[in-house]
């Protein structure tokens, strides 16, 4: 097993763990949790294939990883500011009863 | 420009404005109604007097005085029309009588209609007819002429149908209204004619160019229409129609004896004094027109035996003879008087016809005066005697009422033109006199001397009957009393406010005091046109009259005098004979006349049948065009409606059906589809993010796995 593989297996894994937290919770706060572990998947796949791959000098890989964590950092300022409005509204986070969205 | 020529439109606005306050002021208020409509008409002669003496002071300047002024009233087109006055002979000695005859009448209706509850209402009328009746007289444009000719008309027929409780007088104002508009239509069309042929309907206008002015007239004169006759020929008849209507003329005179029905005031003004003559002021006006012949192909000249004038003549004549034979054989006093008037306007028609606009209008202001007395003179009886009106029932008032009759009896001679004293003497000779010169026939001449037999016979019949003799009113009185009296009462409102007394009395001074000052003018105003001095003539044709008393003698004119004073003297002789010497005793006698010619006092007591022709034949006709057209209306006309009607409700149930149950059931079909649809998606919709996310999920690894089997083949 070559050191690519196992950073995606463990990847994989990650994003695999994000989702399911993601899809099984109830509460909102422990979905966004779950989707910050994803967003880390992609990252570790970022910086996987940038280490094992033909240019490893020139940084991107880092670059772009650095962006993407400033990115899920805001996401998940507005993601919690968004929890915090709707605890505000409703007096819950739990998301079975946020069906407004429904058609 | 005089003042007063500038300023004549204040005579017809004067009682215009009364008859407009008055109609707006309560019932009760009578004095203010009086007040306001005898103020107005005496503000309005003195401003006539003024008009007249300014034309006197201008009179024999150069050729006839005329002043013109006016306004522009609307614009169509390039052409403006125009609301003008005109101030010649011709206006100012109509404004006179029209103001001075009014006034008097209104004075005397102050006390004939004192009792009628109505008061308010018949001066706002008699105010508003005196205006239009003005505004005819100094109409310088035949529109005004038209518009204020149209509003004497109606007028006429408010005041006809003043009493509108009686049938009667409903149906005589409409016959009124009716006959006249058949004469109107042909005046309506000589004026849009007249309009089409000259652009201006001014008689008279500053610069030459009005209608009855001498370019208009050559052109029409020499422009020629059907049949060969000229189109001012053609004109003319057709305004002579409207003229005949409103004056009585003889197919179209069966209106004025029925007009009998309003009030008496109202007959001697509207129906014996001013309108009637308004057609045959009308003639005078237009007389140019008439008269215009052509001479050459380039000049014109004027003549007394133009088509039109013939036929002005020639209705004039039969007219008089007519009329006047008809009023032998009437026993209610109004109905001779009215039928005297036809005659009278008949022979004014005649005078115009063969003698020019001064023998004609010298008749009509004589005429205007004698039959205006003769009509206060009839009222004062009538009221005296309780309202009543048939003469057989009268007889003997001279005691009773002596004022009323040495007024009526002078009236009477004027009428019947007992020689020398009295105006109707000195008018009818001109126009005998007139018609004797005419050169395409002596028949009217003839004709013209019958009728003044005729009248003196009925006027002296009409006296003997009224004044002299025993009062035979009484003893029918008493036998009616019981039994008509609630009948009698209603007929005339104003008949219960007498205390039932038997004998006729004298009028009160209110109504005898005008039919004096009358009387006085039916004697005097002969002497303004005698051969001798022949003012009238020279005032209307704008030449100085020179006092002259071989023209007594001259050309037969003597002779004529003394032919017309024997007519008139076996005319009242003979009715003093058959009526007066020998009086009758009781209402139900016979006539004298019936016992020695049953039939033709029969024709005439039936008014030669007009009406009954009429009935027969035009009416007939009428009711059975009307009758078609109500068949028509309502079973051709109405059944297309009503079969489009059908159609349009067949084809809007069809539509209905189909889109009830084609159109509607589809459509609901398919949106009930839709909804089912939607509802079905909007369940997918469920607004779980985590469900969404799963979906994501499922579908992600779904691909992945897509992906792999693909790589692998």
């Amino acid at each position: 097993m070559t050191p690519l593989q196992g950073c995606l297996l463990v990847s994989a894994l990650l994003f695999a763990i994000g989702l399911a937290g993601a899809v099984t919770r109830r509460n909102a706060i422990l979905a966004l949790v779950g989707i910050e572990l994803m967003l880390n998947a992609a990252n570790l796949n970022f910086i996987a294939f940038w280490r094992y791959g033909p240019n490893p000098e020139a940084l991107s890989g880092m670059m772009v990883v650095i962006f993407s964590i400033a990115i899920a950092a805001a996401e998940a300022a507005v993601g919690l500011a968004l929890i915090i409005a709707i605890y505000r509204h409703y007096r819950t986070v739990n998301l079975d009863e946020m069906r407004n969205l429904k058609g | 420009m005089t003042w007063i020529a500038q300023n004549l439109w204040l005579i017809p606005v004067l009682p215009l404005v009364a008859a407009g306050v008055i109609a707006v002021s309560k019932q009760r208020q009578r004095k203010l109604a009086a007040t306001l409509a005898i103020g107005s008409m005496v503000l309005a002669f003195l401003l006539s007097l003024c008009a007249f003496s300014t034309t006197l002071l201008h009179h024999g300047d150069h050729g006839v005085f005329r002043e013109i002024a006016g306004f522009n009233w609307f614009q169509f087109g390039g052409q403006w029309l125009h609301i003008d006055w005109v101030l010649d002979p011709l206006t100012a000695i109509m404004l006179v009588m029209v103001s001075f005859v009014s006034l008097l009448i209104f004075i005397f209706s102050a006390g004939y209609m004192a009792h009628d509850e109505n008061f308010t209402r018949f001066f706002c009328f008699l105010s508003l007819f005196a205006a239009a009746m003005l505004g005819v007289v100094i109409a310088n444009n035949l529109l005004l002429f038209f518009i204020c000719w149209e509003l004497v008309g109606l007028t006429s027929y408010l005041l006809i149908g003043f009493w509108y409780h009686k049938p009667s007088a409903v149906a005589a104002a409409k016959k009124a209204f009716i006959t006249t508009r058949i004469g109107d239509l042909g005046l309506l069309l000589g004026m849009v004619w007249l309009y089409a042929e000259t652009g201006t309907l001014n008689f008279y206008t500053t610069n030459g160019l009005g209608c009855l002015e001498q370019s208009a007239l050559a052109a029409m004169a020499t422009h020629l229409t059907a049949a060969g006759m000229a189109v001012s020929t053609a004109i003319g008849l057709l305004i002579f129609l409207g003229a005949m209507g409103k004056s009585g003329q003889l197919p179209l005179h069966v209106w004025l004896p029925d007009a009998m029905e309003g009030p008496t005031p109202v007959s001697a003004l509207i129906h014996a004094a001013t309108m009637v003559a308004a057609g045959v002021f009308l003639v005078a006006r237009v007389y140019p027109l008439m008269s215009v012949t052509m001479v050459s192909w380039h000049d014109v000249g004027y003549s007394n035996h133009t088509g039109a004038l013939q036929v002005v003549t020639w209705i004039g004549a039969i007219t008089a003879i007519f009329a006047a034979s008809i009023a032998v054989a009437q026993t209610d006093i109004k109905r001779i008087l009215a039928y005297s008037t036809v005659s009278q306007l008949g022979y004014m028609m005649m005078g115009l016809g063969v003698g020019g606009v001064a023998v004609g209008m010298f008749h009509l202001i004589t005429h205007a005066f004698f039959k205006a007395l003769l009509f206060l003179g009839s009222g004062s009886v009538i009221h005296g005697c309780h309202e009543e009106q048939d003469v057989r029932k009268m007889g003997g008032l001279r005691k009773f009422m002596p004022v009323t009759f040495a007024a009526y009896a002078i009236g009477m001679l004027a009428l019947a033109g007992f020689p020398l004293f009295f105006s109707g003497f000195w008018s009818k000779d001109e126009i005998l006199r007139a018609a004797r010169g005419w050169p395409v026939s002596h028949v009217p001449f003839y004709l013209g001397c019958a009728g003044a037999l005729l009248t003196a016979f009925y006027m002296m019949r009409q006296v003997a009957l009224v004044f002299f003799g025993q009062y035979r009113g009484s003893a029918c009185e008493e036998a009616r009393i019981s039994s008509a009296e609630m009948e009698r009462k209603s007929e005339h409102p104003h008949a219960g406010s007498y205390e039932e007394n038997d004998e006729p009395r004298e009028s009160p001074a209110v109504m005898t005091v005008p039919l004096v000052i009358l009387a006085g003018f039916a004697i005097l105003l002969g002497f303004i046109g005698t051969p001798a001095w022949p003012w009238f003539d020279g005032f209307l044709n704008g030449e100085p009259a020179g006092f002259n008393f071989n023209k007594l003698t001259e050309g037969g004119t003597l002779g004529l005098m003394l032919t017309s004073a024997v007519i008139v003297f076996t005319g009242v002789g003979l009715g003093w004979w058959l009526y007066g010497k020998r009086q009758r005793k009781t209402v139900e006698e016979p006539d004298v006349l019936q016992v020695a010619q049953p039939a033709v006092f029969r024709l005439l007591e039936n008014k030669y049948f007009v009406d009954e022709i009429y009935e027969a034949t035009v009416i007939r006709f009428n009711a059975g065009a009307a009758r078609a057209c109500d068949f028509l209306d309502r079973w051709i006309w109405g059944g297309m409606v009503l079969l489009v009607t059908w159609v349009t409700l067949g084809l809007a149930r069809f539509y209905r059906f189909t889109d009830e149950f084609v159109v509607n059931l589809g459509f609901d079909t398919g949106c009930e589809a839709l909804r089912e649809g939607g509802d079905e998606l909007s369940s997918w919709h469920s607004g779980r993010v985590q469900t969404y996310l799963r979906v994501i999920g499922v579908a992600l690894v779904v691909l992945i796995l897509f992906l792999i089997w693909g790589r692998k083949t």
